[in-house]
């Protein structure tokens, strides 16, 4: 490139001897017409196999069987593979063609570019302060403060109408907690004499039928409402934040294994104990349970609590031990709660310990 | 003879002096579907002590487990081996079986998933454990499983999920199994995690090594224009 403005290179004197570019190796397309031919064909051949691979595409988009009786491709099902293969090779032809034509035929030629200082001339850069200074002087800012701070003031108020219209987005907890209807990140919908009923199903368990070793994955009776039960109708986010908050592992052990922990003594049915599912982590279900060790893994982060005691972590992340739910059996003999969990169940939140 | 150097010629089980640790377990109680499924399976007699009894080639034949579990059976009562009806969605009619196979999947998804993975493949566990994959796992041998929970797995006796609620569980699985697999590779069947990892490892890889090998290779040569004037 040529020097043709008056900026200068940013190091005149060199250190050392300029070498220039090394001499220019040619192609041999550059010099054989021949040889550029059969370039030009190749890149079209490249083209070419791209139209046939997006023929083949749809040939074998309907041609090929689905379903029961499927063809195969090289072990493989032809319906996916073939298509794909097809779709692939048509992309990849196209780049392949592309570099070819580039690579052989495009202009080859070295190039150099010198680097210039990147700064304006100081002249310019004079003119700029100039009429910035003037324009400060000519709206008389520093004279008059009273123009100046109360703009600043009328910039400052206009954030109140976005503080006002955040603080909308979402209730804060403290506005939605309700221990009554389990609302709030202390509480859930369990309470005393709640039925402890299988997830999924939603079929309340008899105490006396588990045996020692059974894992139940259960739910409060209120997130599968019935006329029988009685309990309202609850959809959507509702219904969402209930299972979230509500699930729950029972398990049962042999009633010497477990430690009770203080003030929990009777916190057990018979062996049966029943601990949140929600990991105190962040907030992960969990039921990796195995009966010899009673230790339940948490899959998100390898946080593991011993259920027979007290769900104490014994590894990982996790903080505190699994809320556990009190439970009784009523008289017809199924699990209930005694009460909600004593703790908030799954992971902290700013005001926790406050409570 | 096989059990009893561990489990006591009596199947009452044998104590280390280690208190808390044994040899083998006691029998009593365990109930002929523990034998069946331990021995069916291969994973009694163990092979040499570890943390987990892999499925193996069942060292006894069909008579002699049968005998054995009529033995240990009648030790103390325990969950008896259960009958093809037990398992078998043979009998319903197609709505019922299409909703026996719904149900049975939600009652895997909420129960098993945690440890044999979505798709029953089976997972890791901790301390050198392992969930085993439930693929072509024979219907009873699962019923087995889920009642007298072998090793380290919970069980789901009758009283915590009924009997109906195991045969959907095995409904389920035998219709993945059913499902027609258009190939491809599982990898692990573990969906986006193992799917990303592969095409962002060998898929990307691959094609970075396709652009360094394009920019290693010159189409420049060592020939040089031939002056005008020197062809003859």
């Amino acid at each position: 490139m040529t020097d043709s403005h008056d900026h200068t290179p940013a190091v005149v004197e060199e250190p050392i001897a300029n070498p220039g570019l090394p001499a220019h190796t040619w192609r041999p397309t550059d010099l054989d017409e021949g040889a550029a031919t059969r370039a030009e064909r190749q890149v079209a051949g490249f083209f070419g196999l791209s139209m046939v691979c997006a023929v083949l595409f749809v040939v074998a988009y309907f041609t090929l069987e689905i379903g029961d009786n499927f063809d195969t491709f090289i072990g493989l099902g032809a319906s996916t593979v073939a298509p794909g293969l097809a779709l692939g090779g048509s992309l990849l032809f196209i780049g392949i063609g592309i570099i070819q034509w580039a690579r052989k035929l495009m202009g080859d030629h070295e190039i150099s570019e010198l680097r210039h200082p990147a700064g304006s001339p100081a002249e310019d850069r004079d003119a700029a302060v100039s009429d910035i200074m003037q324009g400060i002087e000519e709206s008389g800012i520093g004279r008059r403060p009273l123009v100046r701070n109360s703009l600043l003031g009328a910039m400052g108020m206009m954030g109140l109408p976005a503080i006002v219209l955040l603080r909308d987005l979402g209730p804060t907890n403290a506005r939605v907690a309700n221990a009554e209807n389990g609302t709030g990140l202390q509480h859930t919908i369990w309470k005393k004499g709640m039925r402890v009923v299988r997830d999924v199903v939603g079929t309340p368990i008899k105490a006396s039928e588990l045996e020692i070793g059974d894992l139940v994955n259960a739910a409060p009776e209120a997130q599968f409402p019935t006329e029988a039960n009685g309990y309202p109708e609850i959809e959507g986010v509702e219904l969402q934040v209930l299972k979230a908050k509500g699930a729950i592992i029972v398990v049962k052990m042999e009633p010497e294994e477990i430690k009770p922990v203080e003030g929990r003594e009777n916190w057990t049915v018979d062996g049966v104990i029943c601990y949140s599912k929600i990991c105190t982590h962040v907030g992960c279900p969990i039921s990796l349970y195995e009966r010899t060790t009673h230790h339940v893994l948490c899959p998100c982060h390898q946080s593991t609590f011993d259920l027979a005691d007290g769900a104490k972590v014994i590894f990982g992340p996790a903080h505190r031990p699994l809320p556990q739910l009190p439970p009784a059996v009523d008289e017809e003999g199924y699990l209930i709660a005694q009460a909600d969990f004593d703790e908030p169940i799954g992971a902290s939140y700013w005001e926790r310990e406050k409570q | 003879m096989g059990c009893a150097s561990c489990h006591g010629q009596n199947g009452e089980g044998i104590s280390t002096i280690r208190d808390g640790y044994e040899k083998g377990p006691s029998l009593v109680g365990v109930g002929a579907a523990a034998v069946d499924f331990r021995v069916e399976t291969g994973r009694m007699p163990l092979a040499q002590p570890g943390s987990q009894a892999p499925r193996k080639q069942p060292t006894y034949s069909d008579e002699e487990v049968a005998a054995m579990a009529a033995y240990v059976a009648s030790l103390a009562p325990g969950p008896a081996i259960p009958t093809e009806q037990d398992y078998s969605i043979e009998g319903l009619s197609d709505d019922e079986r299409e909703e026996a196979i719904v149900r049975g999947g939600q009652i895997f998804l909420t129960n098993c998933t945690a440890c044999h993975n979505f798709n029953g493949g089976g997972g890791a566990m901790p301390r050198g454990g392992y969930a085993p994959s439930l693929k072509g796992v024979e219907s009873k041998h699962i019923y087995e499983a889920l009642l007298t929970g072998p090793q380290a797995m919970p069980n789901f006796s009758n009283g915590n999920l009924s009997p109906e609620e195991k045969r959907d569980v095995i409904a389920y699985l035998r219709s993945i199994e059913d499902t027609p697999n258009y190939g491809g590779f599982g990898m692990g069947g573990l969906g986006p995690v193992s799917e990303g990892l592969f095409a962002w490892v060998l898929g990307i890889g691959g094609l970075v090594g396709f652009a360094v090998w394009i920019a290693a290779h010159t189409t420049r040569s060592t020939k040089q224009p031939i002056e005008e004037g020197a062809e003859a």
